[in-house]
This record gives structure tokens, sequence and C-alpha cells, in this order.
């Protein structure tokens, strides 16, 4: 591989992007006929959650323990928590029933693959729509966020490339996941012990340092943890220079991983 | 980049696929000249699909050789893909599009420009006869109407080559001929078409040239007629026997013709002269239910080659 030219990769790498466009496309065709819905409920479910729970909840814990969560208070945390846990979310639903759909139910992917596109295009032009999907979402997250007073650095802007990242971490792993799987019994299994363990305790809705030395260890083993530590950080303008690089480099990890899992095993499915 | 030896548009040699210890195409040589229609007939699970899959590079070959498009599939997929058009046995368009949308989003797949995409999709919902369904979503659509809309997007790329598998597979008699017409009407434009089917009457209405597959290999090659000269009689003699068992008839039918083959439900009777053999019968008094003399076919064809009939 080393000895192929420079040039002749960036080739390699243009002509596995430029057809991925395709499928970027194609999703958008579908979903621009319920944008509208999807935008609407993307602003109404942390409305709703950061008003109950952060304005509800954040209002006892006040009363209870008044500098628990610093100026922010209860809502500060929460908010960019969430942020997080919804890309996780968002991040793991496109990427196992719709793919699952469009590997076996649908067959999309067999009629796409009879055009000259290849499973390698597929994953990047899948990957890009979920990465859109998600910035879109991290955008509007974003902005109730800035009207609940939430978001106060400049840096906050940083959140959506950052909620990208962890989005295409998670969605990367799980359309490996997808490509192996017969049926889709597998997926409920990923979402009871994989998905919801990470929403619940990934420094989401508590701090970690209420937990034992054991869970908080987990914790920095696991990759939400690391993607709502930067997005907190970012929001909240209270990012640690210290640990920052290393939640950055195990979300690159994560990706570039899962990345490399997609594309295998898409292939293994599609082309044998 | 072409020139392969006789100029063949699919050439293949010793070509095979194995899925782990399993031989699904077992070393087969054939050749599709430039503008014939090319059949593989044969039972399911005789390695049609797989073969055709190899070409259209959707399966990457096991062993032996093959070159279309006088290219490599292994190494030239992409360029190979942007002159096929593939038609597959289980329909696979896009349900969350509607049926325009179907074909020029394919175009895009392609890399064909929209206006460009925009009449070739005008001229292939005329040619499919569904323009008046063209903003309709696809899920509503006949068996028959999704069929045509695939072979539409088959065709978004002006292909030099069709592949179809199993084209009229589930349909009702009247969506076949239909599809057939349109077919032939390819045919006529020049196309060069492989088709698989398990349907004897399909090869013979559409291929001009046909390879017999059975177990992973092929058994036989020629035109449908040719086929049926060289394995079959001119005529066959089919006899029903009802209720009487055939087994008390044991060599009455002998030295009738020069061959007899039991099916689980008749008798047929190979013979150039269909009608001579029955009043044989009926001279020798063999108490049969019902007679009926008709042409050879590929399914004679067929069982006479591999023993077993091709639809069971």
């Amino acid at each position: 591989m080393s000895a192929v030219p420079a040039r002749a990769r960036t080739g390699a790498v243009a002509l596995s992007l430029r057809p991925a466009t395709h499928l970027f496309h194609r999703n958008w065709l579908v979903y621009k006929r319920i944008w509208y819905r999807s935008l609407f409920f993307g602003f109404l479910q942390p409305f709703m959650f950061l008003a109950a729970m952060g304005l509800g909840v954040g209002a006892l814990l006040a009363r209870s323990n008044p500098t628990a969560f610093g100026p922010v208070g209860y809502i500060g945390f929460l908010g960019p928590g969430l942020l997080g846990a919804t890309v996780m979310q968002t991040a793991s639903f496109e990427s196992t029933y719709p793919i699952m759909n469009k590997i076996m139910w649908g067959r999309n992917y067999e009629a796409i693959l009879s055009s000259p596109l290849s499973t390698r295009n597929i994953v990047l032009g899948e990957l890009g729509w979920i990465a859109f999907r998600i910035a879109s979402i991290a955008t509007i997250f974003l902005t109730v966020l800035v009207i609940f007073g939430i978001a106060r650095s400049p840096l906050a802007v940083l959140a959506i490339p950052v909620a990208g990242l962890t989005g295409l971490g998670f969605a990367s792993w799980l359309i490996a996941f997808a490509s192996t799987q017969l049926n889709d019994i597998g997926f409920s299994w990923v979402y009871r012990f994989v998905i919801n363990p990470l929403f619940l305790f990934s420094g989401t809705f508590f701090p970690l340092t209420q937990m034992p030395q054991a869970v908080q260890v987990f914790a920095w083993l696991t990759p939400l943890f690391h993607g709502v530590e930067l997005l907190r950080g970012l929001i909240l303008g209270s990012l640690d220079l210290g640990t920052a690089p290393w939640h950055l480099a195990y979300l690159l990890a994560f990706f570039g991983i899962g990345l490399l899992l997609a594309d295998r095993s898409l292939a293994r499915r599609l082309a044998s | 980049m072409s020139g392969a030896p006789g100029d063949a548009l699919v050439r293949a040699r010793k070509l095979t696929k194995r899925f782990g210890s399993f031989t699904a195409v077992d070393g087969i040589d054939f050749d599709v000249r430039p503008a014939e229609a090319f059949g593989f007939l044969g039972p399911n699970g005789a390695g049609k699909t797989s073969t055709m899959r190899m070409i259209a590079c959707a399966s990457p070959v096991t062993d032996g050789d093959l070159a279309v498009i006088g290219m490599n599939p292994a190494s030239q997929a992409r360029e190979i893909k942007a002159r096929l058009g593939v038609v597959p046995q289980v329909d696979n368009l896009d349900t969350e599009l509607t049926v325009r949308e179907n074909l020029e989003m394919y175009a895009r797949y392609f890399d064909i420009p929209g206006s460009v995409a925009r009449s070739r999709a005008d001229e292939l919902l005329e040619f499919v006869q569904l323009a008046e369904r063209a903003k309709d979503q696809v899920e509503p659509l006949s068996g028959g109407m999704k069929r045509r809309l695939t072979i539409a997007r088959a065709l978004i790329n002006e292909p030099q080559l069709v592949i179809l598998d199993e084209p009229t597979t589930g349909l009702d008699p009247q969506a076949r001929h239909l599809l057939w017409d349109r077919l032939y009407r390819l045919k006529q434009r020049g196309a060069t078409l492989i088709i698989t089917t398990h349907y004897m009457d399909e090869a013979e209405q559409l291929c001009d040239r046909l390879v017999v597959m059975d177990k992973a290999r092929i058994v036989a090659e020629g035109s449908p007629l040719e086929l049926i000269e060289r394995y079959a009689t001119r005529e066959v003699l089919e006899l029903r026997f009802g209720d009487v068992k055939r087994a008390s008839l044991d060599g009455q039918l002998q030295g009738l013709a020069e061959r007899v083959e039991e099916l689980p439900d008749r008798t047929l009777v190979y013979t150039d002269d269909g009608e001579a053999a029955l009043d044989e019968v009926h001279r020798r008094n063999i108490p049969v239910q019902s007679a009926l003399v008709r042409r050879a076919s590929l399914e004679d064809v067929f069982l006479s080659l591999t023993g077993r009939s091709l639809v069971e």
C-alpha cells in the first residue's frame, strides 16, 4: 500500500466519496418529505426534557444542595449530557433498522450495487447522511440550550462537530453490527445492554463522581462518556485542557475503528 | 480493451463459484455474443443465479476466467457495472420513492446528468407502459408493473448487456406476455440479453441460444430448436392411465418408440410420429385414460438430459 503514490491515493479517496454523495442524495429525497416534522420534534424533545427535568427536578435539587452544580444549576449540567445521549440514540436508530432494511427487507443495497457504486461508497454515503442528521439535531438542540441560557461559551459552536463525531462512532460500529445480523433480534439486545446503560451511566444525568470508583473507571472505557465530557466542557465553557485531548483521541479512534469494521462487514455481507 | 477472441461480450472458461465446501458453479464454459439473447435454463439450485451474480460483479469468481465486455470483474467492476443493466430475481425497487424517482435516482448512481435522466425516464416509462403511474408510490403497483419498472430501471444507463434473472417468475400469464413483448422489442433494438429461467416456454420464446444447467454444470448448449432436435424426438405422445396400475402394463409399451419416460402422473413416448404411436397403443389394447400428441419442447430436452422435469 505504501508504494502507491499520494496522487493515486487521493484519487481513490475521491472515488469513494463522490459516488457516496449519491446515497446521501437518495436519503435526502426521502427525508425532505418529512423534514419539518423531524425538525419540530428535534426542537420539542429537548425543550420538554429540559423543562421537566432541568427546571422541575433541578428546583428540588437546588433546595437541598444549592451549590452542587455550580452557577448553571442542574439544568446546565443536564443540557449538554442530554445532547450527548440524544446524539447516541439518533445515531443508533439510524444505523440499525434502516440499514438492515436496505440490506435485506427492501434490498436497496442490492439494487445500488448493480450500479457502479461499491459497498464502500454505501458505507461512506450512509455515514455522511447520519453525520448530517446529527449535526442538524445538535444545531437545534444547541439553540434550545441558548434559549434556556445554558450555552454560555462561544466554543459551544464546536459542540456540533463533536456531536457529529460521537454519533459517527456509534453509527459506524452499529452499521458493522447490523451487517452481520440475519434478523432484528440482535438490535434489542444492543439497546438493552449497550445503549441504555450508556445512556444512564455516562455522566448524562448526574456527575459520575457520585458513583463508586469502579463505575468511574468503567465510564472512562466507554464512548458516550467522552462525548458528554467534551460537549459539556465546550457548551459551559469549562473545558479541561488536560483531559480534552484524550476525550477527542478516544472518539477519533472509536470512529476510525468503527469505519474499518463497517467497511469490511458490509462488503462481506453483500459481496460474497 | 476488448478485442477478446471471437468478440464475445461475456466469456467464461472453467468458471467456478464455491461457498465454503459447496460448489454452486462447477467449471463452466460459455460465450455470449453481441446482440443475442442467451439463456440459462435449469431447475432452482442449478447455479444460474450464482453465474449471473458473477457476471454482474456482485459476487467474486472463485476460480477460472471470466471476461465481461472484455474486462475483468475482479479489477474493473465499476467500469463493467456502468455498462450493465441488471433485473434481479426479487424486486428491489426503492419503495420510499415514487415510480419516476426510482428511475431518476438510479440514473444518478450512474452519474447521468439530471436533464438526460429526466428525458430517459420519460422514454422508459413510455416503453414499459407506466407513464401514467409516474408520480405514484411503488408499493401499490401490481407484480407485473413492478417488474416492468425494474426493467426500465435496468435500462436507464443504456446498457450494452442486460441481465435478467427469472424475469417472469411469479407473474400471471397476461403480465408475462406483456413482459416478453417488451423484452422482444429490446432485442430488436440490438440489446444483448442474458436470461435465466426455469420456464421452458420462456426460454423458447426469448432465447436465440441457451445452455441447460443442472447441478452446477452445463449439460447442453445450442438454440432451442437444435437442442430439441438433438435431445428429443419431433413429437411426444403423452399417455395418462388414471387408476390403472402402470406396473401391470410392464412391457406392453415396448417397441412402441425409441424412448419412453415414466413421470409420476403420465408416461411420455418419444417418437417422430405421435399419431402412429397412438394408433399402435390402441391396436395393442392398452387401457389409456387420455392421450395427447404434441411437439417436443425444451422440457423434454431437460428430462432426457437429467431424467428429471424442470419444474417440480
